[in-house]
């Protein structure tokens, strides 16, 4: 779709960033298809896949039934067959009915068929909280994904990003769970280039450089933590890494930090128990302990079930909390 | 694509009314609107002979008028707040499907089980859930039916045998079977007739100490038309059919799933009632907005399933006036389609028997209804508004059954608790 007068001046949301990515391949490569609840004639929930429809016509923008079992699976026999599916779950909570076809069989594929069978599709996923919608609307679920040997995960914070990942995630071999962060889809813009271009999957951000403490986050929390990096006292000079690509993770960005650094803060909404951020802590100890000067400290969801209305902000993690766990990691 | 020169003979639009596809897509098996009967200029549903509601008293029969009153002033209420931003997340109303659970619910028992999807706050209210507790619930209240942890799809009512709102289509509808299972099990299993060593029957566990002898139960799982096509469904109803559990299934059939017209997500949408052969079970389509026919046809199913213990399935004809959600702009569908519906609605068919064919009420008693349920739905919402939020220890309450104060990390933020390192 031609970009807008307002895209051109303002830049692209992380909407506007998929979509065009998406956009971009499908009329690069022909074994691109797009199919979930509504993604065509509705545009798809959140209007991600908006117009894609019109443009590649329902053969290629395929409106399911509300089947998100039959929708993976259908997208694995197409993705082995050769074609690269794009399948979209409306929200992350209902990855459940299709957990079986992917965790079971997509990130199994190529190692029970020992290379011969792979399932290149890239599955998008709203994910994350700040919406005000109760569970299943706002989970954090990449742990879980992430503990399945064989998914590649991504989780993008801004459009450029967004738009580099997802090519790089459709062209990758391996099935690839592309999870966008839903409380930012609209939230900003940035300029993106108009052509074609990849961000690797694998390497993290440093969002600012620093050498006091390091922050590793991503997601929408990337921008709680620049919040949080404003209220901080200007001499506390502070490293914030967006991770980008969860799995598999860029430990090397994150071990150099914490070697120049010694002290690491870990930002999830996630639920903290067998988190990401528990891995992180986990390699930290066993790669940078003679480095660390202080414990490390998380801030994270609580270990309870996604919370609706108020509690919802009890529960996410917020510029405050961030600001108060750097500051103790720093005065430790 | 190129179409296959062979068509199956289900894809074939001579063999197969639903198989013409208005878009030439290979994808979708399409039925024209077969399966509501057009708006016959608001006639009710076609009634011959003795019919069951003919028994009810007027009593009876007006309570069904002020149940779906009630339920559409309380909707009314819902979306004012939420455009008030007062209610947040998700709001889907029941606007238009009021006979579907005011009709079914009337046909039970008090202590029937039902369960439902996320519509739920008409099945909340006609089960008997106070509107305070049902709008606080929305509003994120403390004093809501899930202690406003959960919002617009979490109505959950035990005293009254409602066990809830879900929020993943098709998930409810396996409980619903399990419902049932536990129902027939106490009857049939707990207190069946024991023998001693003597041959003779022992007297049955309810008889000592004497208590009120189980009964037949019958659970209903009501569902959207978008769960005919999940998998949870088909599984349920295989257990629920080669148990022989009394578990009804109840499509809410308001032809639209989000933005998918039934004949786009489902097959022989234009003959529901297939998929229950296939489960070895009844099925049976019901015209929806006529409260009186729900009830003459579903109370006579209601009491076969009773009796016999066996389940059914009921492609129940309804259909929602508002939007999806409360963020819908509708282009899925033509204002004429919603119009033309509305020539039947549901609640202008019942006045209209009561007011010239029972003649039991007069308009004045009709005005006076709709005033008190105004009145209960204001009500409500004042009630949600003037109640506290929920306290952020809450978040650590319900997760087990003991209370785990030191759950979280950030536990600190909230309730003080420090990382002793730090
Ligand atoms: C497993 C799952 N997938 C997707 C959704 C998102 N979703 C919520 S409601 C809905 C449409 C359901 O339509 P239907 O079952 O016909 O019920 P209705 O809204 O008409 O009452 C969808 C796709 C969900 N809640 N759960
Ligand atoms: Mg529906």
């Amino acid at each position: 779709m031609a970009r807008t007068d307002k895209m051109n001046k303002e830049g692209l949301t992380l909407v506007d960033a998929i979509n065009e990515g998406l956009e971009q391949e499908m009329t690069r490569d022909s074994r691109v298809v797009l199919l979930g609840e509504d993604v065509g004639r509705n545009g798809g929930v959140f209007r991600v896949t908006e117009g894609l429809q019109k443009k590649f016509g329902p053969e290629r923008v395929i409106d399911t039934p509300l089947s998100e079992s039959g929708i993976m699976g259908t997208s694995i026999g197409m993705a082995m067959a050769g074609q690269r599916p794009i399948p979209e779950i409306q929200f992350e909570g209902f990855l459940g009915p299709a957990y079986d076809q992917l965790v079971n069989h997509a990130a199994r594929f190529r190692h029970r068929t020992r290379g011969s069978l792979t399932v290149p599709m890239t599955v998008r996923v709203p994910w994350g909280g700040g919406i005000h919608a109760p569970e299943f609307h706002s989970d954090s679920p990449e742990a879980i994904y992430i503990h399945s040997p064989g998914l590649k995960v991504l989780c993008p914070s801004t459009p450029y990003d967004a738009k580099g990942m997802l090519l790089s995630a459709i062209r990758d071999p391996d099935p690839v769970i592309f999870f966008e962060p839903k409380r930012v889809y609209r939230s900003f813009r940035e300029q993106v280039p108009e052509g074609e271009y990849t961000v690797p999957i694998g390497k993290a951000k440093i969002v600012s450089e620093g050498t006091d403490v390091t922050i590793v986050t991503w997601g929408a929390n990337v921008f709680q933590c620049l919040e949080a990096l404003d209220k901080l006292p200007e001499d506390l000079s502070v490293e914030l890494i967006d991770l980008r690509t969860l799995h598999p993770m860029d430990t090397d960005t994150i071990f150099a930090s914490v070697e120049k650094t010694g002290r690491l803060v870990i930002v999830q909404e996630a639920t903290r128990l067998c988190s990401l951020s528990s891995e992180i802590t986990a390699q930290v100890m066993e790669r940078c302990f003679l480095h660390l000067q202080a414990p490390v400290q998380r801030v994270c969801g609580f270990d309870t079930i996604m919370p609706y209305a108020k509690l919802e902000l009890d529960y996410l993690p917020n510029a405050d909390k961030i600001v108060e766990a750097i500051t103790q990691v720093a005065a430790y | 694509m190129t179409t296959a020169t062979t068509t199956p003979a289900a894809m074939n639009p001579s063999t197969n009314p639903a198989a013409a596809a208005a878009d030439g897509s290979l994808y979708h098996i399409t039925s024209s609107k077969v399966h509501m009967t057009p708006g016959t200029n608001g006639a009710p549903a076609k009634r011959d002979g003795k019919r069951p509601s003919d028994a009810l008293s007027n009593e009876q029969v007006v309570k069904l008028l002020r149940d779906m009153i009630l339920i559409r002033e309380f909707e009314n209420r819902c979306a004012q707040a939420y455009q008030q931003a007062k209610i947040g997340g998700f709001c889907h109303l029941y606007i238009g499907q009021e006979a579907l659970a005011v009709g079914t619910i009337n046909s039970l028992n008090h202590d029937d089980p039902i369960i439902t999807a996320y519509r739920d706050h008409g099945h909340a209210l006609a089960r008997g859930m106070s509107a305070r507790a049902c709008m606080a619930e929305m509003y994120g209240k403390i004093t809501g039916c899930a202690k406003g942890k959960g919002g617009s799809m979490h109505m959950f009512d035990r005293p009254n045998w409602n066990f809830g709102g879900h929020g993943i289509v098709g998930a409810q509808t396996p409980v619903g079977a399990g419902l049932a299972f536990a129902a027939k099990y106490e009857a049939e299993v707990i207190n069946r007739a024991v023998t001693g060593p003597d041959g003779k029957p022992l007297p049955a566990p309810w008889q000592n100490p004497p208590r009120v002898a189980p009964k037949k139960k019958v659970a209903l799982a009501y569902l959207g038309d978008g769960a005919l096509n999940q998998g949870a469904l088909h599984e349920g109803m295989n257990l629920a059919g080669l148990w022989g559990i009394p578990v009804i299934f109840v499509v809410e059939n308001n032809r639209y799933s989000m933005g998918t017209a039934i004949e786009r997500g489902t097959t022989m949408a234009h003959d529901l009632k297939q998929k229950a052969v296939a489960y070895g079970m009844e099925g049976i389509q019901i015209d929806g907005m006529d409260v009186l026919n729900v009830y003459d046809q579903f109370k006579a199913l209601v009491d076969r399933c009773r009796e016999t213990s066996r389940p059914a399935f009921v492609d129940l004809l309804t259909y929602r006036y508002q939007g999806h959600s409360m963020s819908d702009p509708q282009k899925y569908r033509a204002k004429d389609e919603v119009e033309s519906i509305k020539q039947r609605d549901s609640i202008a068919l019942l006045e209209q028997h009561l007011l010239t064919e029972r003649r039991c009420l007069s308009e004045g008693d009709v005005d006076k209804i709709v005033e008190e349920c105004k009145a209960i739905a204001l009500d409500a919402m004042e009630f949600a508004e003037a109640s506290p939020m929920p306290d952020a220890s809450e978040l650590y309450t319900d997760v087990f059954a003991n209370i785990q104060p030191d759950l979280s990390p950030t536990a600190n933020y909230t309730l003080g608790v420090k990382n002793p390192l730090l």
